[in-house]
């Protein structure tokens, strides 16, 4: 721990009046001094851009963007699921456990309750029914993680590796690793609509990312996650509850894996327990890639959308040079560990120096 | 006489723009018992750790050790040299047994050996019967209470032959009959032949049987005094520089409004029948040896831990309190001894930790924080209390301990408390701060809040406060008002 | 001693599994045969062999999610050399061990000096290692492995009383002597003795001397090696080399070295720990299916067992120390 808390980044700060998530630009630009902050991340998004624009014809088109904008939403939403957690200095390792079950039960219920040949109106009714029961699932779902972590003590990892197991043992068990689809075409339809160039998912992805910042920057359950981070102790020694903060972020979490199962759902137009399970890790990369402190206490939206973008532009850039997924996902590897080694590398330069 | 083990001349370290050590000259005799003493931040552990070998000095200053220069010196040359250091922390390993602990030597020659357990547990068993001490060699670390922790550490560190010991801060943690244990193992490490050097930041029981006397202040050696020469009220101005302020402030308040009754209160293995009450602008003192239960009453009228017996009344008011939420609500907030790991989120900033007690009450439109209120609340603080800081945004852990435990001070202020619990709240303070941090308190006594200080250092409690009472064994031993009982007086009883 | 019985993770592990199988001979008829317990322990030598060198690392205080994909790695790299190149098993084998000590030696490398913390350094090399791997091989099998690799190896083979024939075999004879070893290793020799005593207390390790790096090369390196060892034993037993077949394994093993005693915070566990909690596991699911409970019930079985297991461990060892808060400094922010 000791080598660790000597290269935490500087803590986020709060300046100038508070606007939109993360408090606008003005900490944005506080940041853009700091090496190795949002700066570095937003230069290699420029750059990324830069070179793929120059090296891929079709790169710079409008359709780039738009698959952009079409990949993002899930990933985004599983990362902000992981990010609080992360925050908390815990981890939730059931966060696609929990969206595929949720999936699976509002695909079900969908496919069951929707009478032949029924109306749009009874349609629309059975949508929302069935949302509210894959809600009501992700609030019980993380209550129960939130408190397991909460009062037992248990490091989250085993709480959440347990959880993982148990959910998804329940979805094969019930599924028997099939596939549930037949869901009605309205739900799809709604779900990859584009409103003004911009696809459904994508706007979901910038309103919970806004919310989450919200809950962050601007609630003191959101400082509380912060502080839960850095120093459990010490923030129940300031009469905060820390319990119920644990119990809040594990909730929060399973409810943003609710918001992505929607979107699979719309997206694959089936559900199953097999679903984006490679995506577990990845949620992590990314959040780490986004600046989040891995041992807890700092973090920010901002930075995980900038990592999101980073690692879907290289995705975007090697798919148009023909590059398989595997060859990505190596790539969003080495893109990780270079950005980690550039941090080490610049923080000995900077003890060294003046 | 004879040659010094250790000797130092011109020993200097500077850590960027600041010098810690300036020009020091030191000798430490062959099986001396030798006091070395200093504000927090005079330089002391600079200057062990150099002797270790964990840090250079500046070119130009020499480490002799039995005359022979043995610069540039390293981790391991120190320990083959014959210096071992105990640091506060002990350094032990939790998880090992005590033979593995004091033999730990054994296993570090390579890795591809076979371990030698019966030469490790031979070395504890022979170290432990040199200290004639008894503790079980299969024991887990984490098993043994603190004080056998140390024998343990003191052991490891004869195991590898240690001609000179130096122990950070040994007694801060220990009961007088542990003290008294420990300083008779002292006695025959001195016997034979080997030095031992005490470090504190306050004058306790090792003077005793201290030799001589070495005080450090902002970097520079102050002198060496025999330890019969010096008195610790001497020694005291001699560490801060200052000629203490002795005056007793205590006034009589038996007739203002009681602000906080307990009665009767009980936990099992902690404290037990403790009744006391504390009076509206009233600076009560609570002091007693460490483990005497002091920490652990404040907890329980804290909320953070229930007792089993007995009252608390709070304006009168019978209180149940069932967390910490309940006490601030009750008007109560609690000061922790252990700032940095229970005061302070240190790696957050000096902003969110000033308003992380009242979070809940700003709340502005939609129950959003309001950024400005945030700001707002913590710059009143910082200006109130006179925090020096570089911008609320920074980092706590860039601040000095003493501005850190304005900060602290600061967080429970803004509860605004009706009764301020502070445990030990100058440890680890330098002594202008703990002047502000004094008169802070009396401001505050001043304004109608109640204060408990509990602290065990003596002449705190004696000229800070209007009553003292002093715990031993979990009760209530007795109470004196400075002025009419003496100083000294006081230090007997709670000494006894 | 039996206050120092009642702590012992793994005579609680033990009293567990007693118990588990009783009631599972009782109502399972085929459970306690020779036969059925020798195949349950073949069915897991690997994982058995996986969790012995993740242990070594959870004792070192670090974490490697990496394992299952460096065993492929290696597993295919040796596949490769023996099916295409028709090398000799002498250059297969220890070529594919010398990978698995290699990739091992890369995650030490970002652990100890790109100070990438090791969940974090591992779960980024599990992603490069497994993604090359498929991408170099197509996802290809290789299934005309050489019969020197392939064929069955036993070593004692006896008939019992109802006539069905009991094989030790080589999966059986390789986890039994990978646990002695680190067994030996962890408890006799120098090296383990540093790990634990690095896993206890990092920051006094280091400064009574221990070469903290050396140790996270040992570490991830004996990981490495097991875990091209456990990859070779496996293609051993399906005869083929399948590159994803170990991936996904990683949690399994994690649950079971966990179960076993490990601690994710280092310093603790035990060999006999490491496989009691593979034998819990192991007859879990042996009981199951003797049951004709569904195998996907297995899952969720292992999902309560990890859940039940550290709560319960955790709540016990808090009501311990619950009044003794105040003796022990806690640690740093």
């Amino acid at each position: 721990m000791h080598a660790a808390a000597s290269r935490r980044r500087p803590p986020v700060t709060e300046r100038a009046p508070v606007r939109g998530i993360d408090a606008g630009l003005a900490p944005l630009l506080a940041r853009l001094r700091m090496p190795g902050g949002l700066a570095g991340l937003a230069g290699l998004l420029a750059a990324l851009v830069v070179v793929f624009g120059a090296a891929v014809p079709d790169f710079a088109s409008g359709g780039t963007l738009q698959s952009v904008m079409f990949q993002m939403p899930e990933l985004g939403l599983l990362s902000l699921a992981m990010l609080l957690p992360l925050i908390s200095g815990g981890l939730n390792l059931a966060i696609i456990a929990t969206a595929n079950q949720a999936a699976l039960l509002m695909a079900w219920l969908m496919r069951s309750w929707t009478p032949a040949g029924a109306s749009g109106g009874t349609v629309a009714l059975v949508i929302v029914a069935a949302m509210l029961a894959g809600l009501l699932l992700c609030v019980v779902i993380g209550l129960l993680t939130g408190a397991l972590v909460a009062y037992t003590g248990v490091h989250p990892i085993l709480v959440t590796l347990g959880t993982r197991s148990l959910l998804d043992g329940v979805s094969i068990f019930l599924t028997r690793g099939t596939i549930i689809s037949g869901l009605p075409h309205q739900y799809a339809a709604v779900g990859n609509a584009v409103v003004l160039g911009v696809p459904v998912p994508f706007l979901v992805l910038i309103a919970a990312a806004l919310a989450c910042g919200l809950l962050l920057r601007r609630t003191a359950f959101g400082v509380a996650v912060f502080m839960v981070g850095s120093n459990i102790e010490a923030t129940r020694y300031s009469a905060i509850d820390v319990r119920r903060v644990l119990v809040g972020v594990y909730l929060a979490s399973s409810v943003l894996c609710f918001v992505a199962a929607c979107l699979m759902l719309a997206r694959f137009n089936s559900a199953s327990a097999e679903y984006a399970q490679s995506y577990l890790l990845i949620t992590i990369l990314a959040a780490v890639l986004g600046g989040v402190d891995p041992f807890g206490g700092f973090g920010t939206v901002w930075g995980l959308m900038l990592a999101l973008a980073i690692l879907q532009v290289l995705a975007s850039g090697s798919n148009l040079l023909g590059m398989s997924d595997y060859l990505k996902l190596a790539i969003w590897g080495l893109v990780l560990i270079g950005v980690m080694a550039a941090q080490t590398l610049a923080q000995r330069m900077k003890r060294r120096g003046p | 006489m004879n040659a010094p083990f250790l000797r130092l001349s011109g020993v200097s370290k500077r850590f960027g723009g600041v010098l810690a050590l300036d020009r020091i000259d030191w000798d430490v005799m062959p099986g001396e018992v030798h006091c070395l003493v200093g504000e927090n931040g005079c330089g002391k552990s600079t200057l062990i750790k150099i002797v270790a070998g964990v840090h250079p000095p500046d070119p130009g200053s020499v480490v002799a050790i039995e005359e022979h220069d043995v610069l540039p010196l390293t981790p391991a040359r120190a320990h083959a040299l014959g210096v071992q250091v105990i640091f506060q922390d002990l350094s032990l390993f939790p998880n090992l047994s005590v033979a593995e602990n004091v033999g730990i030597a054994q296993v570090l020659t390579g890795l591809a050996r076979p371990a030698r357990f019966a030469a490790m547990r031979e070395v504890a068993r022979a170290t432990l019967q040199r200290l004639a001490f008894d503790l079980p060699l299969d024991a887990r670390v984490s098993d043994l209470p603190v004080a056998e922790r140390q024998i343990v550490a003191i052991c490891r560190g004869l195991a590898a032959r240690a001609r000179l010991l130096f122990m950070d801060e040994p007694t801060a943690s220990l009961t007088r009959a542990e003290v008294n244990r420990l300083l008779a193992i002292v006695a025959r490490l001195k016997a034979e032949g080997i030095a031992v050097v005490f470090v504190s930041h306050r004058l306790d029981e090792v003077v005793e049987i201290a030799e001589r006397v070495t005080v450090l202040r902002d970097g520079r050696k102050v002198g060496t005094y025999a330890a019969a020469e010096v008195d610790e009220r001497r020694i005291a101005s001699l560490m801060t520089g200052l000629e203490l302020n002795s005056g007793i402030v205590a006034r009589d308040l038996a007739g203002a409004a009681p602000l906080l009754e307990v009665r009767g209160l009980s936990r099992d293995g902690e404290y037990s029948d403790v009744s006391f009450t504390l009076r509206a602008g009233e600076v009560l003192g609570l002091t007693g040896l460490l483990g005497a239960g002091r920490t652990e009453l404040a907890l329980s009228l804290f909320g953070m831990t229930r007792p089993d017996a007995g009252t608390i009344a709070v304006d009168g008011r019978t209180v149940t309190l069932r967390s910490n939420h309940d006490a601030i609500c009750a008007g109560i907030a609690y000061l922790s001894e252990d700032r940095l790991n229970l005061g302070l989120n240190l790696r957050q900033s000096i902003g969110d930790n000033i308003v992380l007690a009242v979070l809940d009450r700003l709340r502005g439109a939609l129950g959003l924080l309001s950024g400005a209120q945030r700001r707002a609340t913590a710059a009143r603080w910082v200006d109130r209390l006179n925090i020096r800081i570089p911008g609320l945004d920074h980092p706590v852990h860039t601040l000095s301990g003493g501005n850190q435990q304005r900060v602290v001070l600061a967080k429970w202020l803004a509860t605004s408390p009706k009764i301020l619990i502070l445990d030990s709240p100058t440890v680890g303070v330098d002594i202008r701060n703990k002047q502000g941090i004094y008169e802070i308190v009396r401001g505050l006594a001043a304004e109608g809040v109640g204060i408990l200080l509990i602290s065990d250092e003596i002449e705190e409690v004696f000229a800070t406060c209007d009553r003292v009472l002093h715990m031993r064994g979990g009760r209530i031993a007795g109470e004196a008002i400075p002025g009419r009982v003496s100083e000294a007086a006081l230090r007997a009883q709670v000494y006894a | 001693m039996p206050e120092r019985l009642r702590r012992s993770h793994e005579a609680w592990l033990l009293a567990v599994i007693l118990v588990l199988g009783a009631v599972l001979a009782a109502i399972a008829p085929g459970f306690l045969t020779p036969g059925n317990f020798v195949d349950l322990i073949e069915t897991y030598s690997v994982q058995g062999i996986l969790a012995l060198g993740l242990f070594v690392v959870l004792v070192s205080g670090g974490i490697d999610i990496s394992f299952a994909a460096t065993a492929s790695v290696a597993q295919y790299l040796a596949a490769w050399l023996a099916a295409r190149l028709h090398m000799p098993g002498i250059v297969c084998i220890p070529a594919g061990l010398l990978a698995g000590v290699a990739l091992g030696a890369i995650n030490a490398t970002l652990i100890h000096f790109v100070r990438v913390t090791s969940i974090i350094a591992t779960i980024a090399t599990m992603s490069v290692y497994f993604a090359l791997l498929m991408y170099f091989t197509g996802g290809k099998l290789i299934s005309d492995l050489p019969d020197w690799w392939t064929d069955r190896i036993v070593f004692v083979q006896w008939q019992n009383a109802e006539g069905d024939l009991v094989r030790i075999t080589l999966p059986i004879v390789m986890l039994v002597v990978a646990a002695l070893f680190t067994w030996l290793m962890m408890t006799r020799s120098t090296a383990g003795r540093q790990l634990y005593a690095m896993g206890g207390n990092p920051e006094s390790a280091r400064r009574v001397g221990v070469a903290i790096g050396r140790l996270h090369y040992l570490a991830y390196g004996f990981l490495g090696f097991m875990a091209a060892l456990g990859g070779i034993i496996q293609a051993h037993r399906v005869g083929e080399s399948v590159p994803n077949a170990m991936y996904g394994s990683e949690l399994t093993v994690l649950s079971a070295a966990v179960l076993g005693g490990a601690s994710l915070s280092g310093g603790v566990g035990s060999v006999p720990g490491v496989l009691l909690g593979i034998v819990l596991l192991a007859i879990l699911q042996n009981g199951l299916n003797l049951l004709g409970v569904s195998p996907y019930f297995f899952q969720i079985v292992i999902g309560l067992v990890i859940l039940i297991s550290t709560s319960f461990t955790m709540l016990a060892t808090r009501g311990r120390h619950a009044r003794r808060r105040v003796a022990a400094p806690a640690a740093g922010d």
